[in-house]
């Protein structure tokens, strides 16, 4: 056995806004102080930089097993070590559908070897996220991947008795259900946001209504079988009105909005540019300001990805023949600083809350999302929060570009990710 | 006006008189023995239609070969779309031919605009219809007959004015239109509430609640659910096809029911002031929006749009292609008298 590697970090300003040095031996944060002892360690100059645990993304789509064309396992765990994430949960809409202890198991697998991040995954809710027959859920959870978060994401549980067993059945082992909320009759032929601009351009309409009629029923059937249920990429303001009710019964529920659904708003979708196509899609002015209103008072828990990679040709061609998504795990924290913390709507604190302790507790992750303190496994991120920088996606460590934000200028790089005491990232570059 | 014709958004009230008046000067055309100008000889005009169309191909294809063009008809069914080639394949392959204007009719709202802004082709776009979006050529053909039949007549007033010239340089200022149908689904009325508002003419869009987009509140024009209401105090009254298949989908409950409520009967046309003309783009559902006796009146311009449909598709293209700029300068028109002169003496 090697020698325990020792780091420290000098000078970093914890999120409370003291700036302390942070020694890490092995795995773990041996000390946080100030003056400690560089001795034998490997000293990483923090001074005025933003030390957050690591974060920890409970929506994100790797892709594999069936689409390595546009993540795999390995280039989407680069890409969240280069987001400053210590935790991925893979979502379960991969080819073969992740509705078997196997495939969860492969995938967990495979994210164990890539050493970058760790990667829980997601369970599928039913079988081939058809909504009509409940997949093995307990095998999944009893499995090596310990699967507590089912999803069908893409799709929504819409039939509501298949929710409602869903949402009991979990209860055995504490799991939850994370709905993609569309009522899909409501939704057919969608292409965007229903509103000015969808009449304007011609484009099929994906109504508010659609997903929070599906919202409003779920938060009433999590409370009749008390059972806990998490809203996936929640994108209006009437969702957050009904998120925010449920929440004063105090009832089960949780919610995550992307990082796209708190800057971009649908008058982009005028450039018929797919970059921009997105489900949820992109909302109003409206609903934008109220998913940073409610990030910030704690009705949304947290900040999810939904990072969705796309290969180039499924982008470049005319709105409808596009795909349905973006790339963000390598923006996500530019983004929030910029929408949430320049405003003055969150502070640091307020970002470790929502983008690592909240989520890591939704997916009752061990070891993630827990304080920056002794003792404490040393899952970490350095954030420059100083740094101004313009996306340029040919630099992504993600397989595919779709990201909306090329060209746009984001503050905020993170420098170092450590994932138990291992740097994933030193200097902005992947180790 | 601009390098391409996508939205009749994107035209100004002068570039919009500019192709009526042009138009007018390709109409004369058709009363010759020999309907051609040398205009676009050695251009090569491609049209290209993912969606079935045969009235506004052949619209398009009459309109280029008068013009001289060279014309070459891609038709989805059948080609390499059909196995499975993406637009913008299909796209750079056109190019490679050289093609300077690729005319489009896609099943996707916004096709032509990727085709006009992603670099596939340097060549000038023509939407002939996308989607649910829009249809300028067909808003411009509208414009076009509206003007021959309203623009010179005073309020309420008798005059009709047909024939060559009239109202050459004017509007629709004042005139009110009232469009019936299919809203949602149509491209026709999106693009004529935006030429016929940039005319100077008030619209009224007519429907079921169903068949009206959530977001019209933002459309220059009103609405109403109540044909009856709006019919004395129309000039011009556009039907649109309403596909049957609709009621499938619960847009309205019965063929018949839609047609008591929003067909134009010999009835309802009655009420209408006596210059006002029916209009309609084609092809008609006889029974349903329109009853035979309407579609068979001398008010109906039906048959009259077709016409006038080929003369403003030459008079886009022409402005689109004939001038040695992108943006063609507004004394374009003035030397084409000359050119159309040329040609009278074969």
């Amino acid at each position: 056995m090697s020698e325990t590697t020792k780091t420290l970090l000098r000078g970093a300003r914890l999120i409370g806004g003291d700036s302390a040095d942070v020694l890490i031996e092995g795995e773990t944060i041996a000390a946080v102080g100030q003056g400690l002892s560089a001795e034998g360690a490997t000293v990483i100059e923090a001074e005025g930089q933003i030390l957050l645990p690591g974060l920890v993304d409970l929506h994100t789509h790797l892709r594999e097993p069936g689409r390595e064309d546009s993540e795999t396992v390995l280039t989407g765990t680069q890409a969240a070590a280069v987001g400053g994430y210590t935790a991925v949960h893979a979502m379960a809409n991969t080819f073969p559908v992740a509705d078997t202890a196997g495939v969860v198991e492969q995938v967990w697998r495979l994210g164990r070897e890539s050493g970058y991040c760790d990667v829980q995954p997601v369970g599928a809710v039913t079988v081939g996220l058809e909504g009509a027959q409940l997949a093995e859920l307990g095998a999944m959870h009893e499995s090596a991947a310990g699967v507590v978060v089912f999803s069908d994401d893409g799709k929504c549980v819409d039939d509501a008795v298949i929710m409602r067993r869903a949402l009991e059945y979990v209860k055995a082992f504490d799991g939850v259900i994370a709905q993609h909320a569309q009522e899909p009759r409501l939704t057919e032929g969608a292409q965007m946001n229903e509103g000015v601009v969808s009449a304007q351009l011609g484009l099929g309409g994906w109504p508010a209504v659609a997903e929070e009629s599906i919202i409003a029923r779920d938060v009433l059937l999590a409370a009749h079988v008390d059972s806990r249920v998490h809203i996936c990429h929640l994108s209006t303001a009437g969702s957050v009105e009904i998120v925010r009710w449920a929440k004063s019964k105090g009832w089960n529920v949780t919610a995550e909005v992307t990082p796209h659904h708190l800057l971009l708003t649908d008058e982009l979708v005028r450039s018929y540019n797919p970059v921009y196509k997105v489900n949820p899609p992109l909302r109003t002015e409206a609903d934008v300001l109220a998913l940073r209103e409610a990030l910030a008072d704690g009705t949304i828990d947290c900040v999810a990805t939904d990072h969705a990679p796309h290969p180039h040709e499924d982008k470049d061609c005319e709105w409808a023949a596009a795909a349905m998504g973006m790339v963000g795990l390598e923006t996500a924290l530019s983004v929030v600083q910029h929408t949430m913390v320049d405003t003055g709507l969150l502070d640091w604190a307020g970002v470790a809350d929502r983008m690592s302790f909240r989520p890591a507790a939704i997916g009752r992750l061990a070891g993630h999302g827990r304080p920056v303190a002794a003792g404490e496994p040393a899952n970490l991120t350095l954030l420059d929060a100083a740094y101004r920088g313009v996306v340029n996606p040919a630099g992504f460590a993600s397989r595919s570009r779709n990201t909306p934000y090329e060209g746009r200028e984001l503050p905020g790089r993170v420098t170092h990710t450590f994932l138990r005491g291992r740097a994933t990232v030193v200097d902005g570059k992947l180790t | 006006m601009k390098r391409h014709l996508i939205s009749a958004a994107d035209l100004t009230r002068d570039d919009a008189v500019l192709i009526l008046d042009t138009a007018e000067e390709m109409a004369r055309v058709a009363d010759r023995p020999i309907k051609k100008l040398p205009t676009l000889r050695g251009r090569t005009v491609v049209n290209l239609f993912f969606e079935d169309s045969t009235r506004t191909r052949i619209s398009f294809e009459a309109a280029a070969k008068r013009l001289s063009a060279d014309v070459i008809n891609f038709s989805a069914k059948g080609s390499s779309v059909s196995k499975g080639e993406s637009l913008k394949d299909t796209a750079l392959t056109l190019e490679a031919m050289g093609a300077d204007a690729v005319v489009i009719r896609h099943h996707s709202s916004g096709a032509p605009h990727r085709l006009a802004t992603s670099g596939w082709i340097k060549g000038s776009v023509v939407n002939a219809g996308d989607g649910t979006h829009e249809h300028p050529t067909q808003a411009l053909l509208d414009a076009f007959t509206m003007r021959r039949h309203l623009a010179g007549a005073a309020d309420g007033g008798p005059t009709h004015h047909r024939g060559p010239g009239d109202g050459t340089g004017r509007d629709l200022a004042g005139r009110k239109v009232t469009i019936v149908g299919d809203v949602l689904h149509g491209r026709v009325a999106r693009s004529n509430v935006h030429l016929l508002t940039t005319l100077g003419a008030e619209v009224t869009l007519v429907a079921p609640p169903t068949l009206v987009p959530i977001g019209v509140e933002s459309w220059p024009c009103e609405v109403s659910y109540d044909l009856d209401a709006v019919l004395p105090t129309s000039d011009a009254v556009m039907m649109l096809r309403v596909q049957r298949e609709r009621m499938n989908a619960a847009f309205f409950p019965t063929e018949r029911e839609y047609a008591r409520r929003y067909g134009l009967t010999g009835d309802r046309m009655a009420r209408m002031p006596e210059h006002a003309i029916v209009m309609h783009p084609g092809p008609m559902n006889r029974g349903m929006e329109i009853t035979a006796e309407v579609a068979d009146s001398p008010r109906c311009t039906a048959v009259e749009q077709v016409t006038n449909g080929v003369s403003i598709r030459m008079a886009a293209l022409y402005l689109l292609l004939g001038g040695n700029e992108p943006a063609l300068a507004p004394s374009a028109p003035a030397d084409k008298p000359a050119r159309t002169e040329e040609t009278s003496t074969p």
